[in-house]
């Protein structure tokens, strides 16, 4: 056999790809993260039909503003990170729980193959979801109003680097959230409290000390973020949820995504030892 | 031990696991010849650890294991050559037969027609071909054990590990089964099958190795097992014409511990300490008028040899 196979490994990757991406997209079990996914698109669109028949006239600054706190404050935070609690804990857990792990572990694939199969399958599937969303959600947002103030913001004003910027920050959300629970997924048996005290450490990451926020995935995120919400300016005015919203020293664009993807690749790269040392014990599950 | 018998070979060496404090198998030794070897014993002996390590699904604690010269931690080389049918009675969600096995020849990298065309002919094999394209959800007990034997045969493994393979199978389809695992036998594979069907196995292993509660109490070739076991005299049967005869002309040579005619009034069941002495007797008697049908062992079966070993009590679990 050749020393590194990396076509055959590909091929194998990509059989694993094949199977997990079918089950995560058409899964019954999963449609509770296209509920999740898709719900800001909804509640823009019923918003926009709302002020199309009230007739009352649109702001775009305002829906820009509205936009970036329902992005930071639900999407990144609860969609996304719940989302991918969903796709990626259950890659392995999932199967553990449903006593069918074994079928990839009888096979002739490397385990860190498999792992790359699974992960790039997660991946594809969250990006697809979550992405789609955004897309939809400035559809919704934006096609309230005229088609000329559309081009002239879309075209001429800040439009689609903001829309391309939503889209990157959500891809690189999929990638960071979704290395983080795969790593949960394999660590820990009962995944539920870590996932809780992840949860709490994302949300409590603005008062922590400086050295301390950048160790989670949301301070990243946030600095990439192109509009800053209210909830920033609005802290002294007495908004509880504002300091959620803080990010007084964010990280360069640069450092963002390559700290983003270092943390994926450590995450992944523990997964993959983790993996390695896995056994087929369903009956302590 | 010999590198071109180890390749040949199952082999564990000194091989123990614990899971925590419990013990799932403890100081192993075996070396296993191609045939169909059983693995004999009560739930809980340590049969399913002993499967999942040679297969790599659990690690041992201790010791060494080689399949055909291969390290279960390689999986990538094992299962080339190595098909397990678990005992796990749980498949990946919404699969038809067909993609349970085909999806599992393409994570060997093969095409999607030579995927295909294995499928098909393991589906075959196992006589599923009309329900290959139903919902394995919708498949009754044996058909799901039928399955996983297509799965574990498709790829043409030299080694084929059954985790009771028999369980939930029709008797039709059991001895068409029991068929296919001596042409796969006679094909020259290894086969692992485990079973806590005492008769089950008998017919149809070339060797077994005896398990109680993690130990490997005996293994080798049944007969040869039987022979060892000094403290149990053997048991014969003897079918002749005149039983009564027979029994009276045997039962006052210090080697024989035991003479009863049978319940059908045609034989001789008797308990010999000295099987070699006893037949030779048996020559000497049979030239003397009285008409012998057949001699055979009683008790050389793996249940009897089971319960002298391990106890009634257990092998009836």
């Amino acid at each position: 056999m050749n020393e590194r196979p990396w076509g055959l490994w590909w091929t194998q990757a990509r059989a694993v790809m094949r199977l997990e991406v079918k089950k995560t997209l058409f899964s019954r079990h999963g449609l509770w993260v296209y509920l999740l996914a898709f719900s800001p698109a909804v509640i823009f669109a019923v918003d926009s039909i709302y002020m199309m028949k009230t007739g009352r006239p649109g702001d775009i600054g305002e829906r820009t503003h509205g936009f970036a706190a329902i992005f930071q404050l639900f999407y990144l935070r609860a969609a996304i990170f719940f989302g991918c609690v969903g796709i990626f804990m259950n890659l392995f857990r999932g199967e553990v729980l449903d006593k069918s792990l074994h079928y990839y572990f009888l096979a002739p694939v490397r385990r860190t193959v498999l792992l790359a199969g699974k992960f790039l399958s997660g991946l594809l599937a969250a990006s697809l979801i979550f992405g789609t969303s955004v897309v939809l959600q400035f559809a919704a947002l934006y096609w309230y109003f005229d088609s000329g103030t559309r081009q002239e913001y879309f075209l001429h004003g800040h439009g689609l680097a903001h829309l391309a910027a939503y889209v990157g920050v959500t891809l690189l959300a999929c990638l960071g959230y979704g290395a983080v629970f795969l790593a949960t997924g394999v660590m820990f048996r009962n995944p539920v409290l870590p996932t809780a005290a992840l949860f709490i450490w994302e949300a409590i990451n603005p008062i922590l000390p400086a050295v301390l926020q950048r160790i989670s995935v949301i301070f990243y995120l946030k600095s990439l973020c192109p509009v800053l919400i209210p909830g920033d300016i609005s802290l002294d005015k007495g908004n509880p949820l504002g300091f959620i919203a803080m990010n007084p020293s964010p990280a360069s664009v640069l450092t963002a995504i390559v700290s983003l993807i270092a943390l994926a690749v450590v995450a992944v790269a523990f997964s993959g030892r983790q993996l390695r040392r896995m056994e087929i014990d369903y009956g302590s599950d | 031990m010999n590198e071109a018998v180890t390749q040949n070979r199952i082999v564990f060496e000194d091989v123990s696991k614990f899971y925590g404090d419990v013990l799932g198998v403890n100081r192993v030794n075996l070396s296993v010849r191609p045939g169909i070897t059983s693995l004999v014993g009560p739930n809980g002996s340590g049969k399913t650890t002993l499967m999942n390590l040679m297969t790599g699904l659990v690690q041992p604690t201790r010791g060494r294991i080689s399949v055909l010269g291969i390290a279960p931690d390689d999986p990538e080389r094992l299962f080339r050559v190595v098909g397990y049918c678990t005992q796990f009675d749980s498949f990946p969600r919404g699969m038809t037969g067909y993609q349970f096995v085909y999806s599992y020849l393409r994570l060997f990298g093969y095409a999607h027609s030579q995927s295909s065309e294995l499928a098909m002919r393991a589906i075959e094999r196992v006589s599923l071909t009309d329900a290959a394209g139903r919902r394995i959800a919708g498949y009754s007990k044996g058909m799901r054990q039928r399955i996983k034997l297509a799965q574990s045969i498709c790829h043409n493994p030299s080694v084929l590990v059954l985790d009771e393979p028999l369980n939930g199978l029709d008797p039709l389809i059991r001895a068409e089964t029991i068929a296919l695992f001596r042409a796969l036998a006679a094909e020259g594979l290894h086969l692992i099958i485990s079973s806590h069907v005492l008769h089950e196995v008998d017919v149809i292993s070339d060797q077994v190795i005896l398990l109680s509660n993690g130990y490997v109490v005996a293994e080798g070739q049944i007969q040869g097992v039987r022979e060892e076991i000094q403290e149990h005299p053997m048991q014969v049967l003897i079918r002749c014409d005149k039983p009564g005869e027979l029994a009276s002309q045997v039962f006052h040579n210090d080697y024989v511990v035991e003479a009863r005619i049978h319940n059908d009034r045609q034989g001789v069941l008797v308990k010999t300490r000295d099987a070699d002495r006893f037949y030779l007797l048996l020559n000497r008697i049979a030239q003397n008028g009285i008409e012998i049908e057949s001699v055979a062992p009683a008790d050389d079966d793996v249940l009897s040899v089971y319960e002298y070993l391990i106890g009634t009590e257990e092998s009836t679990k």
